[in-house]
């Protein structure tokens, strides 16, 4: 009990400082106190502070004195923010991690970060490292999520296949009630369906077949999952798993497939901006994300997810096989799906595929 | 203190060093020149591939530029896996379409493809333009292509080149060496045998080596042979000098031992005189012997080493009389002299002939019978030149004539005394000068000793 009151203490602390901050971003100091600490590493993330913080605990405690002070953010603010920093020869934060990775390739891109060697990221597979300036530290997959209790075991679909057969009769138990990203206003949802698009020919065909069942395009994945959960939705597309995943685990209403056909993987990118005050702690940092103990502490808050093997009634994620994984690597090629004709085009190609119908 | 000789070996590793150091330098800045250029045209074709790409993607829709940016050419772009991509589509007012703002158009815009590079966001940045013309109702001119990425990757594939093409000069450096040390040891190999068999050998063997060697060290073996040869022949004349020089001095040193036990024994003044007198005689005798043994101890020296000059055999001939009548006034014998008109060429040491030649007019007025002449000739051969005495006498058996110069000792032992000595001189000089020393009876029954050498140029 002794070993967990720091961290119940930390709690507390949490409790209070989030409740203290602003109402659109959130701030959470780990560790020592900011002011008193020598040791202070502000980290940016578009991460929910919740699955986040006992992984910024564990390396709190394995260094005496240091303060992590983390911000929560909206990726597109993380970007907009740490470019300007850029710009000025500031460094919004000493780490960035984000999971608009496209948002953070055109970072390192524009020539805003510092690269980081070490065993940790030269393990790292080719994808999830560009010009050792770009670290891929999660692994989460984008799953479709449904109702368990309103959506008979039969009727789930396993794949993209599926799920278009399934919304292929004029009457399927999904007209009306299935969900996706607003790709409008949600980066992540116009990455999945951008790399979707690029992927495989069935994205016309699953796009028409959403439309045509007036898909709610819909922002955060909070209030889809939610919506799931209460039976508004019966079905939702291309969430992101960890946090379908966390809330699997603690809501039996929810239910997780990773398509078999395949399976997008998204990997938060950690990046260290070039002018950031401390990159030693950075860097220790990432090393820590990329050990053994760091990777467990990700797995945890289920933000590295194990994909594939058996399907498990304790484990609520319905399995895909490892070959049909598809990460997303991080590369100047994501740049396109940035572009701002580019952009305008798929846009327009979504919205008149896809009716707006906002709850 | 004493220099260490130079090694073989070390000198060729130095050389080798020093031709593969330059010669690896060379390479070097070869090899990372044509590196840069491979790995640049390889990388220009990749970007002007995607500007080309991305200049297909361009259309005119609603009166306005539109580019649907292809995936694809940044997956080519990708192909320079570290690199940071930037484009820039431009239209014909110089507007940007699309991509970054900043990125600055070519120095001059060509037809094809214009290639150029800027430092652009705190790198070197390779671009490559492209013009695309479109002639259409809504938009008439050129819409302009730029794409670019940073240098990484072309360095990388340069000095990839660069390593493996050293990696190989490596290698063939470090087979040179060995083959060159293998060489080495291998052709230096003969030199360690005729070292072995040398200090094998019985000091008194001066025999010819025979080792086998390459050719290089084949001209050392013969000089080594040939320097044997030549003390052999010296140890051999010097011995039986030796050998010669004792037996004619015993005689006259036991009669003057003799001479003077008489003169020990003798109390009559007169007789006593007489005995003086004849001490006297012997004794100057004896010093003439001894002078002569010196003198011609001396020529056998100087024939071997003198330096052979071009000379008339005639001159040899003249002087051999003019130097013949003075050592033998007493005995005042008629020597002809036949000389040819032509001059008789040949190379070699005019003392040493001399002589030779004197002891062999010493030798027909000694031994044989007058007249004595000496002549000269051209051999009809044309290739040599002899200088011959010839006298009446018995001459030597002919038995004896191959041996006449040589076991002289022996020979003038049992036959006349000091003519052994005086062919050995002969003998000695004609070999000094690749010559020999013929005897033969002429048709008329004359025994004629020929000192016969090769023929040098201008006699003919």
């Amino acid at each position: 009990m002794i070993r967990h009151l720091p961290a119940v203490l930390t709690g507390l602390a949490v409790a209070l400082t989030v409740t203290l901050a602003a109402a659109d971003n959130r701030i959470v100091t780990v560790g020592s106190t900011w002011d008193d600490s020598r040791l202070r590493l502000s980290i940016q993330g578009s991460t929910d502070i919740e699955p986040f913080l006992p992984v910024m605990e564990a390396f709190a405690n394995r260094t005496p004195g240091l303060a992590i002070r983390y911000e929560e953010i909206l990726t597109n603010d993380l970007h907009d923010r740490s470019t300007r920093a850029c710009r000025d020869g500031r460094a919004a934060a000493d780490l960035l991690i984000s999971s608009a990775i496209d948002l953070q390739v055109q970072l390192v891109n524009d020539g805003c970060a510092q690269p980081h060697v070490s065993p940790g990221t030269a393990a790292l597979p080719d994808w999830a490292n560009w010009r050792d300036e770009m670290f891929g530290i999660t692994f989460e997959p984008a799953v479709i999520v449904y109702n368990r209790q309103l959506v008979p075991p039969a009727q789930v679909p396993r794949s993209r296949f599926d799920l278009i057969d399934a919304l292929r009769p004029a009457d399927n138990l999904f007209l009306g009630r299935i969900a996706t990203y607003d790709i409008e206003r949600s980066g992540l949802g116009y990455l999945f369906a951008f790399v979707d698009a690029q992927h495989a020919t069935t994205f016309g065909r699953l796009i028409e077949a959403l439309a045509r069942n007036r898909v709610v395009a819909t922002c955060c994945s909070a209030d889809i999952i939610d919506g799931v959960a209460e039976g508004r939705y019966l079905l939702a597309y291309n969430m992101l798993g960890s946090y379908a995943l966390a809330r699997a685990l603690v809501d039996p209403r929810i239910g997780v497939v990773a398509p078999a056909d395949y399976t997008l993987i998204l990997s938060r990118a950690a990046v260290i901006p070039r002018r950031a005050l401390r990159p030693d702690l950075a860097k220790r940092f990432i090393d820590f994300l990329l050990s053994a103990d760091g990777r467990r502490q990700l797995g945890e808050a289920s933000l590295i997810v194990q994909v594939g093997g058996t399907e498990n009634e304790e484990h609520p994620l319905l399995s895909a096989g490892a070959s049909t994984l598809w990460p997303i690597p991080f590369s100047p090629a994501l740049l396109v799906g940035l572009d701002r004709q580019k952009r305008r085009l798929f846009l327009e190609l979504w919205r008149s595929s896809v009716t707006q119908a906002r709850d | 203190m004493a220099r260490r000789p130079a090694s073989i070996a070390r000198r060729l590793a130095v050389a080798i060093t020093l031709i593969l150091g330059a010669g690896g330098l060379v390479v070097t800045v070869a090899a990372y020149a044509y590196g840069r250029q491979a790995a640049g045209e390889a990388y220009d074709r990749l970007l002007a591939g995607a500007a080309f790409e991305i200049g297909r993607s361009v259309s005119i829709a609603g009166g306005g530029v539109v580019v649907d940016l292809p995936v694809s050419a940044f997956e080519l772009l990708a192909l320079a896996p570290d690199d940071r991509v930037f484009y820039r589509v431009v239209d014909r007012d110089g507007a940007t379409v699309t991509g970054n703002d900043a990125l600055p158009p070519p120095p001059s815009v060509a037809e094809d493809v214009a290639f150029y590079v800027m430092d652009f966001a705190g790198e070197p940045v390779r671009l490559a333009a492209i013009r695309r013309r479109f002639a259409e109702r809504a938009y008439s001119g050129p819409v302009d292509v730029f794409v670019g990425h940073t240098t990484r990757a072309r360095s990388a594939l340069a000095w990839d080149i660069t390593a493996k093409a050293l990696l190989i000069l490596a290698a063939a450096g470090l087979a040179t060496v060995a083959l060159a040390a293998f060489a080495v040891r291998s052709s230096l190999l003969p030199l360690a045998r005729i070292e072995s068999e040398l200090l094998g050998r019985d000091p008194k063997d001066l025999s010819p080596l025979h080792v086998d060697s390459p050719q290089e060290i084949e001209t050392i073996v013969a000089a080594i042979n040939r320097f044997m040869e030549r003390l052999s022949r010296r140890v051999t004349v010097m011995q039986t000098l030796i050998a010669d020089a004792t037996h004619q001095l015993r005689t006259p040193i036991s009669a003057l031992r003799a001479q003077a036990e008489l003169a020990t024994a003798e109390d009559d003044p007169d007789r006593l005189r007489g005995i003086a007198r004849r001490i006297h005689q012997r004794a100057v005798g004896l010093g003439r012997l001894a002078d002569q043994l010196l003198n011609q101890a001396l020529i056998i020296h100087r024939a071997d080493i003198a330096e052979r000059e071009p000379l008339d055999l005639r001159t040899v001939a003249v002087r051999v009389t003019e130097e013949t009548d003075h050592d033998l006034p007493d005995m005042g014998r008629e020597l002809g002299l036949e000389l040819p008109d032509d001059p008789v060429m040949t190379r070699g040491d005019s003392l040493s002939l001399v002589e030779a030649a004197k002891n062999l007019v010493n030798n027909a007025f000694r031994h044989g019978a007058a007249p004595v002449s000496l002549a000269v000739a051209a051999l009809p051969d044309g290739a040599s030149v002899e200088l011959s005495v010839t006298d009446h006498g018995p001459g030597i058996p002919p038995d004896d004539w191959p041996d006449s110069g040589r076991r002289f000792a022996r020979a003038a032992g049992s036959s006349t005394q000091g003519a052994g000595l005086g062919l050995a001189i002969v003998n000695a000089v004609a070999e000094a000068h690749d010559g020999s020393l013929v005897f033969s009876r002429t048709p008329d029954g004359r025994f004629k000793a020929a000192l016969r050498l090769p023929a040098a140029r201008g006699s003919r």
